[in-house]
């Protein structure tokens, strides 16, 4: 497969990855403001998660305040700044466009029907369709992913797009978890109040009913945070992620990649053969942290391994 | 001045022709809404599909469809027959030309057209000069098109030799036809149109440099933001060959690789999409970030083949058309079996003078000029324009060539107030390899402005299905 068609699968998979896990987060803030907090709480909230996605300078160089709606419409509509989920939606597009030859015609209608849908939605709209929005770029997502494991080839296509999708959720599972655990009020102080906050991105995260079964808890932080980070077994999990990334870059080895092959193991492994309360004995949002600089590196080492447009010369 | 216009459905009393009496009575058992309603479908299948075109010079990024009209443009076998026959000739007669001003020159030293009409041409490539091409095959794929004069007989209007378009929405208009109508074609016998990608590539595997056993044929885009990239996409994968930018490949001791995810994999044959100009940074235009430095010297090496071959725009110029006439009776000993449609060289005094006293009257084409810009049609221009033309005519008389306006045939077309004529013309894809193939019908392209007979799809022009019926 040539190294550009593989770049483009791969950043596809990570936009649509993307979009969703953005619709997923703010629904969590959606569902948050629902709970009697008071109103500072709300906008220490969305501060975390400006803050978990890098974005709170860009949002206060263009917004004098900070209020729920316009934490809304910049991570969602805003057309301007290349992270909102309608400009993700709109590359995830371009970069199936570019690869449309090589992804189903299924698969290519899908995404581009999505993106065509994506202009009815803006910050004009009532706030009581913004759920809406929210469920439809979930749904759209769930569509997309369908329609490519339904119908896309078990070949290195399918690979370059799962490897996306897979360092996409984990770095936003962990971002999601790095946000509530920064907002100053989900630090396990509060006991009662922050069971129905962490209850709220179990379920903006539809993992809700999979904590009662697996866990058979109360909902407390620390649990959550495990369960997300641990569990193999669950499909949002960060453990689960570096499964399929491990198997999906083995499928893709080539010449040079060994060394970006060990780095996933060996971050796996920690995952795989760790305990969680060693993992985090030096506190979990360090421990996240460190987390997403290993998938930032592993990010790089792919580009270089197996999209760069390299010669071998 | 002239008179109506031939239609291609209805004769001159306004009765459906012989072969269109199916289709017609058909046609009119529909109700309205029904056409309506089917319009809109295909509208609505073509943007989920994303059968678009970019357009230049507006935002870039914004694209377009082409509108598509529902009423299909039909011909009776004898009519396609005799037409292929032409078409078939004429192609063979412009690749012996091509050859031949690339090798001996026979044609220049029987004075048959004057040396520096070819050799001081800007598309004429010495860099080609003594080179032998796989197969003597220099067009791979022409566009020739066709129009109907006043009398309703076919003629040439332009060739096209180098990366002739369209042929995409040949393919899908006949897909959407048969969505939309399947109960016509199960009671009607239309020549199909689907084999053209495979034709296609097992010729561009034929012409494969010696000694590639199993050919990697790749196909060469400008990239996504181009006007074509939806028909490269599309045509790469109807073939099932890589689709790559100039950057994805790249060239080492003469022979060209693609950049893979396993390391460099060698290409045989380059399907390009892309001009001459913008082929070698290397070779030709310095700037292309296009092209693939040390493409030429791979295939003047003959380690990979390129369709069409450079230089074949020097047979499709303007400004040699009208010797194709010639070219076929010099090579092939034959009569040409399709006209030519008058023309005029502004750079002879004699036919400048008759131009410049009947500009209105005329149409008046740049030679180098392509998708309809640049050029005058008298009947539908100001005094203004016509004066604004005149003058460039006289400052550089030999870029100019001019013919009588055509009136060009009609088919009723689904407008907006209803069924009514609007001028059409067709452009037939031909297929050399080891034999020449063309695909029965083509692309027939509709000005969809009453009047205008500007068919390109850059200035409102659309297009239709286009069946030839089974004998």
């Amino acid at each position: 497969m040539l190294s550009r068609t593989a770049d483009h699968l791969y950043w596809m998979s990570r936009y649509l990855e993307r979009a969703e896990n953005m619709a997923r987060m703010i629904d969590a803030h959606h569902r948050l403001s629902l709970l009697p907090r008071a109103p500072e709480a709300v906008l220490q909230g969305w501060q975390a998660t400006l803050v978990s996605l890098g974005m709170d300078d860009l949002f206060l160089e263009q917004h004098a305040t900070l209020t729920p709606l316009a934490a809304f419409d910049f991570l969602a509509f805003d057309r301007e700044h290349s992270g909102s989920i309608l400009r993700c939606v709109r590359a995830a597009r371009e970069n199936a466009r570019a690869v449309r030859g090589t992804i189903t015609s299924d698969m290519w209608e899908t995404l581009n029907t999505t993106y065509l849908e994506s202009h009815a939605f803006n910050s004009s709209m009532p706030e009581s369709g913004r759920g809406e929005f929210i469920e439809w770029v979930k749904y759209r997502a769930h569509l997309t992913r369908g329609v490519t494991s339904g119908t896309l080839l078990r070949d290195e296509a399918l690979y370059f797009s799962r490897i996306g999708t897979f360092i996409e959720r984990a770095d936003n599972t962990t971002r999601l978890l790095e946000a509530r655990w920064r907002d100053p009020g989900g630090r396990g102080e509060r006991l009662l109040a922050e069971a129905s906050e962490w209850a709220v991105l179990l379920r903006a995260m539809s993992a809700f009913e999979i904590y009662r079964r697996v866990c058979r808890d109360s909902v407390n932080p620390t649990r959550v945070t495990e369960m997300l980070l641990m569990r193999d077994d669950l499909p949002q999990g960060v453990h689960r992620c570096l499964d399929e990334l491990q198997a999906n870059l083995t499928a893709v080895a080539n010449d040079q990649s060994a060394e970006t092959l060990r780095r996933v193991g060996e971050l796996h492994a920690q995952f795989h053969y760790g305990r969680f309360e060693e993992l985090c004995a030096g506190g979990i949002p360090v421990f996240l942290d460190r987390f997403q600089a290993k998938l930032r590196d592993l990010g790089a080492r792919i580009s270089k391994d197996f999209l760069a447009s390299s010669d071998g010369q | 001045m002239r008179g109506r216009p031939y239609d291609e459905m209805l004769d001159a009393g306004g009765s459906p022709r012989p072969h269109c009496r199916h289709y017609c009575d058909w046609l009119n058992e529909q109700a309205p809404e029904r056409l309506v309603q089917k319009r809109a479908e295909a509208d609505a299948l073509f943007h989920r599909l994303g059968i678009t075109f970019a357009v230049y010079g507006e935002n870039a990024g914004t694209e377009r469809l082409i509108p598509f009209d529902i009423v299909p443009r039909i011909l009776p076998a004898h009519e396609w027959k005799q037409l292929e026959a032409g078409i078939k000739q004429r192609v063979r007669a412009l690749n012996a030309f091509v050859a031949d001003i690339y090798h001996d020159q026979e044609i220049l030293k029987a004075g048959i057209i004057p040396a520096e009409q070819i050799l001081g041409n800007v598309q004429y490539r010495a860099e080609m000069r003594g080179i032998t091409v796989p197969g003597g095959i220099y067009a791979h794929i022409s566009g020739i098109d066709i129009v109907r004069d006043d009398d309703g007989r076919f003629c040439v209007l332009e060739d096209n030799l180098r990366v002739p378009s369209g042929v995409s929405y040949m393919l899908e208009n006949r897909k959407m036809m048969m969505r939309l109508f399947p109960e016509f074609f199960a009671r009607h016998a239309v020549e199909p149109v689907e084999h053209y990608p495979d034709v296609l590539l097992e010729n561009l595997k034929s012409v494969a440099p010696a000694g590639a056993t199993d050919p990697t044929v790749v196909l060469l885009t400008p990239g996504a933001y181009n006007s074509a990239y939806f028909e490269h996409a599309f045509l790469a994968q109807q073939m099932g060959i890589e689709l790559v930018e100039g950057q994805d490949l790249f060239v080492r001791d003469d022979i060209v690789y693609m950049r893979t995810t396993r390391g460099p994999k060698r290409v045989d044959v380059v399907y390009r999409r892309i001009d001459d100009d913008f082929l070698d940074p290397q070779a030709f235009r310095a700037d292309s970030t296009l092209g693939v430095p040390g493409l030429l010297k791979a295939y003047r090496a003959g380690h990979v083949t390129i369709a069409n071959a450079i230089g074949t725009g020097v047979a499709d110029d303007k400004s040699i058309y009208p010797y194709v006439p010639e070219m076929v009776r010099f090579y092939l000993s034959e009569e040409p079996l399709v006209a030519n449609v008058q023309t005029w060289l502004l750079r002879r005094p004699e036919e400048r003078a008759h131009v410049l006293d009947n500009l209105p009257d005329l149409v008046v084409k740049e030679v180098h000029g392509a998708g309809g810009y640049g050029m005058l049609i008298g009947p539908a221009s100001t005094r203004a324009q016509i004066e604004d033309f005149r003058a460039r005519i006289k400052a550089h008389p030999e870029r100019y060539i001019a013919q009588p306006t055509l009136a060009l045939s009609t088919s009723p077309t689904f407008v907006e107030s209803g069924l009514a004529p609007r001028h059409i013309d067709l452009r037939p894809f031909v297929l050399s390899g080891r034999e020449i193939t063309v695909v029965p019908g083509g692309l027939t392209r509709v000005a969809l402005r009453d009047g205008s007979l500007v068919v390109n799809s850059s200035q409102g022009g659309g297009t239709k299905d286009t069946w030839v019926l089974g004998a």
